[in-house]
């Protein structure tokens, strides 16, 4: 008995070795995924290490060791204005781009979730903002913007309202940057719903029909419900693409009039580029990327399921 | 007393939403496309220094081609055209190398930290290279690649996202397959050429447009990279070319580069629409 005890015991762990590491068991995985990890390690993993330790550091234009100046970096950048209004114009910027845009990706998606001929037209109507570079779309939208003879005031002038200068008043033109926003954005993300929309078993919505719900019941109760998983994932990607996209700001309104339009991106990039102050640009930088991680955390369940990781 | 009948029966009531939702969404179409067609119409109106009818949308009578000449002649767009091409192709061709072997790691191999390196593969997705801007040029004049193409490219050439790509779409093969091949007496890298790659066409070509898509668009990081006017990318070019005829107030002009630089994308996309709308949902779902 023991000794039969013994042996499968022996057997055990060798069986239980060999489910885990099968013949081919070698560095053969590894030599695929090097290619890969190289490039992420010199452009993402390590920018992150060396970002948060340049900005513990003051450097000089052309120099690359710097003087070591522990937070200070941090402090100059929580006291310059500029940044605290470009965090802020950030936030307002963020909300003001994602709710309408969500709102108007999910009523083309609602309003075009038939296939017809010509929904689908109007989808790639809707859609091919998206494709259009977000510069090629701001310099059309400076002539649109102008004051006095743009398209809008040409037009508004011909319904009777006078002239706004949409780039050029403090209290407007971050909200200019937010309509054109919506309009490259708000086709990419109706996709999305459409893909939602036909995930939905047709069952579902007839058996709320024959309850008797009418249209917006069975809006609300439950096409909406079980929309959800997608709403969160699209916000997420608005909320990243509000963090990322600042080609507009630098073409358009470069953070004027009076920093109505700057934008942290631009921040970082103005003080990176412009002014050579490498310091607060490193010190934004590691603010941002903590802002990004702490969302990453928040809606990692939303991307997961985006994802579809299963762990066989 | 007599009953007062409701104006409208139920029928005629959701019609009547009906035809308002759908004139709302004529409208919403309309005002998505205006853009577009002030571009166009602009383009090719005579006489376009800041006239006051400059916003006009209807088309002039008579037509020119006079601003696409000029905006060539005062632009340099074969090079800038040449240089996104290179760009583009260049990243492309290097992603689809790394995302094939390390989606065909994660769909087929089992191996000792296996989910760790693909949650690590994850981070990628939320620190997009826009954030990293600051400490990459830092590296890129390290490595000697600052004022370069390929340095422009280098940050994209991992990409979680064809990653994830690459393995969703290999794990829909049939192993079977495979396993035929290697009794054929295949090895991996034969499997993954002649087997895996030709039956993965759909994964790769929605890959490849979203990367073209995303690269020929891109700008600040092209921006920050390049120095010399002989490496500039269409964006830039258009934007360099934009702010110089904004200064003259030449309309016309601005419109007609804006239409050559989306052209590739616009004839593209016209031709391959479906496809591109299937591609940018994949963008999504991953």
């Amino acid at each position: 008995m023991t000794l039969a005890r013994e042996s499968i015991e022996r057997v055990g762990p060798i069986r239980r070795e060999s489910a885990t590491l099968p013949a081919s068991v070698s560095l053969k995985p590894y030599f695929l995924l090097l290619p890969a990890l190289v490039f992420l390690f010199l452009f993402t993993y390590f920018p992150l290490v060396e970002v948060v330790w340049d900005s513990l550091y003051e450097r000089r234009l052309g120099e690359f060791e710097g003087r070591f100046v522990g937070l200070e970096n941090y402090a100059r950048l929580f006291a310059d204005d500029r940044f605290r209004g470009a965090v802020l114009n950030n936030l307002l910027y963020a909300l003001g781009t994602i709710l309408p845009s969500l709102f108007l990706a999910l009523l083309f998606a609602l309003a075009l979730k038939r296939s017809t001929r010509v929904n689908n037209a109007l989808r790639s109507l809707f859609f091919f903002p998206t494709l259009v570079p977000l510069v090629a779309a701001s310099a059309l939208f400076i002539f649109i913007l102008l004051p006095g003879i743009g398209l809008l005031d040409y037009y508004l002038a011909k319904l009777g309202f006078r002239s706004v200068n949409w780039l050029g008043d403090p209290d407007i033109a971050l909200w200019s940057l937010v309509a054109i926003t919506v309009w490259k954005n708000a086709g990419y993300f109706m996709l999305f719903f459409l893909a939602g929309l036909q995930g939905i078993p047709a069952d579902v919505e007839e058996a709320a029909l024959i309850e008797g719900a009418n249209g917006l019941q069975r809006l609300w109760y439950v096409t909406l419900p079980l929309l959800m998983p997608t709403i969160a994932f699209v916000a997420v990607i608005a909320l990243i693409a509000a963090i990322t996209q600042v080609d507009h700001v630098i073409v358009m309104t470069k953070g004027a009039p009076n920093n109505a339009t700057n934008l942290v991106l631009f921040y970082i990039y103005q003080n990176a580029h412009e002014f050579w102050d490498h310091g607060k640009a490193t010190a934004a930088t590691v603010v941002s990327l903590a802002a990004l991680l702490a969302l990453s955390l928040i809606s990692l369940r939303s991307l997961e399921r985006g994802i579809h990781y299963e762990a066989d | 007393m007599k009953r007062t009948e409701p104006p409208w029966s139920a029928r005629q009531r959701r019609r009547l939403w009906s035809a308002l939702a759908l004139a709302l969404l004529c409208g919403l179409a309309y005002l998505w496309a205006t853009p577009f067609i002030w571009m166009t119409v602009a383009s090719f109106r005579p006489d376009s220094f800041g006239g006051l009818d400059m916003a006009s949308l209807w088309p002039d009578t008579d037509f020119t081609l006079d601003n696409f000449v000029l905006a060539w002649e005062s632009g340099d767009f074969p090079l800038w055209y040449a240089n996104s091409l290179i760009f583009v192709t260049g990243t492309l061709a290097v992603q689809l190398v790394t995302i094939s072997l390390a989606g065909y790691a994660f769909a087929r191999l089992r191996f000792p930290f296996r989910n760790t390196l693909f949650y690590l593969f994850l981070l990628q997705l939320m620190l997009v290279p826009p954030v990293l801007i600051v400490p990459n040029l830092t590296t890129l004049v390290r490595l000697g690649l600052y004022d370069t193409l390929v340095g422009v490219m280098a940050p994209y050439f991992a990409s979680a996202f064809g990653t994830f790509l690459m393995r969703q779409t290999f794990k829909t093969i049939p192993r079977e397959l495979e396993d035929a091949a290697v009794i054929d007496g295949c090895s991996w890298w034969q499997v993954l050429w002649y087997v895996l790659l030709p039956l993965s066409r759909p994964g790769l070509v929605a890959f490849s447009i979203v990367s073209v898509v995303f690269h020929w668009n891109e700008f600040l990081w092209p921006l920050m990279v390049l120095n010399s006017p002989d490496k500039q990318v269409l964006t830039i070019g258009l934007v360099s070319f934009a702010l110089g005829a904004e200064g003259a107030s030449e309309w016309g002009l601005i419109a007609a580069g804006t239409l050559l630089v989306m052209l590739p994308l616009l004839v593209a996309f016209l031709a391959f629409q479906r496809q591109f709308v299937n591609s940018f949902v994949f963008s999504g779902m991953k």
